[in-house]
């Protein structure tokens, strides 16, 4: 249990009175990487926001634990100033706040008394900022407001990066990302790998020839149909979903 | 986390903390044109001031009561139970050490005689009734600068004050207007001449230490011909369970090509009444800045307002309401573009909380001769909860085709994807909350002084966390 990072058993999950999540279990080890696959709304993002506890999502049934922890019994920036990470598929813009003000506030949340110093800080941000490929004009832009879609994905990236997590759930970071970006953001999960446990959601094969996943799972209708290894990426790629169908 | 928490959470006020009360002089409470003659008796007027008072004095009088705003609220202040007249102090010192022990701990206290060392050009302090302690940078002095408490201007620059005192807001502008005009004391005086620019900001601050108080100031500022001021104001008062009345009334005149910036941040305590006439004179090419935010009080009715009198003036209003619980801010501002190729910009933006009530209220002119102006008006409302109020009361009067105006509003809520969002990054709920409205607040901010900007984010924040010291 001591490399248990997540551990999911028999979650259902709803949405407006609408089970989404039919009975789910999963387990991420430290240093693994898994990825998750499967077609639009067929709930990847349910699961991942219930994991992070976004109060629309409710749990009917079942039980999260991060790191040997019951999750019901934690508040959402509690998870967040325990380790874990959510990397949003749509992130909300926060007009008025500069991302500078954001991101340091946040470090100082989420790392209490291991933050770094002002100048650490400004230190760490800048090596990110600039393997990101972020103008530093960035910092007094307000948080996701008016940023292009590439844009978004790299701010929860320099998030991730910054706020050092032991739990990454990324959903759909590769989308719309140009060839660049995408390598920045496997390099940054591969660079938290082994003191952390990362679940990928994806549709492409490249992210994951990038960032090699110890397991590949496809989800149907809020349920994980199949389990594989990284070769079953491309199996999805090449035969879609269908034969995967009961 | 549905956000109601945090949405809940009461704000207590820091400034509430009162001092005993010291008079030297205190009139009887209510209001007679004896009070009207003994205030200025007492303070040794001319006798065109004395009759400018006892005409103004009749007008209030006979006015009723605005029959928009807050009808209910205003009903219930009962002018008998004023105090008018408080004297704290023998005078005005120019040395804090000067300043009566308990009245400097109050200014200490807010933060006043630092600020004045660091980042401002001159400073006054007005405790109830009057000035009690007044600075001005030496080298402003040199290049004829006048700054002074209002009673000082009109003893020391009579001429001046007989020129311009009543010139943008006559006595009978609006009962609020008459009755200031009435009872007036206290203020700033302020004249910079020709082309003097004012690099560092002057600053007055407000204080109503007594119970049943009511504070009358009168400010004027007078920028000569291509000159510059921007001048900062600041208010607090005790909480008591009895009401308060300010009602201030504050005139600014920009000569041709002068630029005058008036930034008010009122935070009063929630037992004040804030009725205040705010109007400025813009001349060719002037331009004229209120910087308004309302964060306190019982209810505030005040609208800056600008009349853009030479052609090429440009007005900019920029204001934020914040209105918690048992709380209404009625305020917006109005624009009269009298003169051709005038521009104004407006922006007010609001936040409704806990049962609170914010209103814009508006007025854009457009006189039929005014050709080519341009305006621009914005309103944007936050309502934390649903039980909060904001309505918008827009009006336009356009006597000229050529105008090019526009006119946007939004009303919108707090998201739980926002919420959630820098929940997950770790702050907490009322942190999220802090975050998101000092955000909103974020274009008003940005324009006070670093010091103000920071004081407000905080008291912001403090009102979305409901529990501090
Ligand atoms: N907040 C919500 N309110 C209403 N319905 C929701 C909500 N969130 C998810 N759903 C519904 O739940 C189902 C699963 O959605 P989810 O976002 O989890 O899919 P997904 O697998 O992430 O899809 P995609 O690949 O398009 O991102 C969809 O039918 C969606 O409409
Ligand atoms: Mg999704």
């Amino acid at each position: 249990m001591g490399d248990e990072v997540l551990s999911i058993d028999g979650l259902h999950v709803s949405v407006d009175g609408t089970e989404i999540i039919k009975g789910l279990s999963l387990t991420i080890n430290l240093g693994e990487i898994h990825a998750i696959m499967g077609r639009n709304g067929s709930g990847k993002s349910t699961l991942a926001n219930a994991i992070m506890g976004h109060p629309a999502y409710e749990i009917t049934s079942g039980e999260i634990k991060f790191r040997g922890t019951p999750l019901d019994e934690m508040e959402v920036f509690e998870r967040a100033r325990a380790g874990m990470f959510l990397s949003f598929q749509y992130p909300s813009s926060i007009p008025g706040v500069q991302v500078g003000t954001f991101l340091r506030k946040s470090v100082s949340a989420v790392r209490g008394e291991n933050a770094p110093s002002a100048r650490d800080f400004r230190k760490e941000l800048k090596g990110h900022m600039e393997a990101l490929g972020m103008d530093k004009s960035f910092l007094g832009r307000y948080v996701n407001d008016g940023f292009s879609g590439g844009e978004k994905k790299r701010l929860e990236i320099l998030q991730m990066l910054l706020l050092n997590p032991c739990l990454a759930l990324l959903d759909e970071t590769d989308s719309g990302l140009d060839i660049d970006a995408l390598r920045v953001v496997s390099d940054g999960i591969n660079s938290i790998t082994p003191t952390a446990g990362s679940l990928v959601i994806t549709h492409y094969e490249r992210l994951l020839e990038l960032v090699k996943p110890d397991f590949v799972h496809v989800m149907i209708d809020g349920r994980i149909v199949k389990t594989g290894n990284a070769d079953l990426a491309g199996e999805l790629e090449a035969k879609g979903y269908d034969w995967l169908e009961a | 986390m549905s956000g109601d928490k945090a949405r809940d959470a009461v704000g207590d006020y820091r400034y509430g903390f009162h001092d005993p009360e010291n008079a030297t002089i205190r009139f009887d409470k209510g209001l007679s044109e004896k009070v009207v003659r003994d205030i200025s008796e007492l303070k040794g007027e001319p006798e065109w001031m004395t009759s400018i008072r006892v005409k103004a004095y009749h007008r209030f009088m006979e006015m009723p009561m605005p029959t928009w705003g807050n009808c209910d609220m205003l009903n219930q202040i009962d002018f008998d139970s004023v105090t008018y007249f408080l004297r704290s102090s023998k005078g005005t010192e120019n040395n804090w050490d000067e300043v009566p022990e308990d009245i400097k701990n109050t200014f200490d206290r807010l933060g006043i005689p630092d600020a004045e060392q660091k980042w401002l050009g001159g400073v006054t302090a007005q405790y109830e009734s009057e000035a009690v302690y007044h600075s001005i940078r030496e080298d402003l002095e040199e290049q004829g600068v006048l700054f002074l408490d209002m009673d000082s201007g009109l003893k020391q620059y009579p001429e001046i004050v007989k020129k311009y005192f009543c010139s943008v807001v006559p006595a009978s502008d609006n009962k609020f207007s008459a009755l200031n005009t009435a009872v007036w004391s206290g203020g700033s005086f302020i004249y910079v001449p020709k082309g003097v620019h004012v690099e560092m900001p002057v600053q007055a601050y407000f204080r109503i230490n007594a119970k049943n108080m009511g504070q009358f100031e009168r400010t004027l500022i007078i920028a000569d011909e291509g000159s510059s001021i921007h001048y900062v104001e600041g208010c607090t008062a005790p909480t008591y369970s009895t009401e308060s009345l300010h009602s201030a009334v504050v005139e600014l005149i920009a000569m041709d090509g002068a630029k005058i910036r008036y930034s008010t941040v009122q935070n009063w305590s929630a037992n004040v009444y804030n009725l205040v006439t705010k109007r400025g004179v813009a001349h060719s090419n002037a331009t004229i800045e209120w910087v308004d935010g309302n964060i306190g009080s019982k209810l505030t009715m005040k609208y800056p307002a600008v009349l853009l009198r030479g052609e090429g003036a440009h007005a900019e209003v920029i204001s934020v309401a914040y209105a918690g619980k048992g709380q209404h801010q009625d305020a917006g501002a109005k624009v009269h573009h009298l003169a051709p190729n005038t521009t104004s910009n407006i922006l007010s933006k609001s936040i409704s909380k806990n049962g609170g009530r914010s209103s814009y209220r508006g007025m854009l002119q457009v006189s039929p001769k005014a050709h080519s102006c341009r305006s621009k008006v914005v309103c944007d409302a936050l309502m934390l909860d649903a039980d909060s109020q904001s309505d918008t009361y827009p009006t336009m009067e356009v006597g000229n085709s050529s105008a090019d105006l526009e006119h946007e509003a939004s009303v919108s809520k707090v998201s739980n994807n926002q919420l959630f969002y820098l929940m997950s990054r770790g702050h907490s709920e009322e942190e999220a909350m802090g975050m998101i409205v000092n955000g909103f607040f974020e274009p008003f901010t940005r324009e006070l002084p670093m010091e103000y900007a920071v004081e407000l984010n905080r008291l912001l924040e403090l009102e979305m966390e409901g529990a501090i010291g």
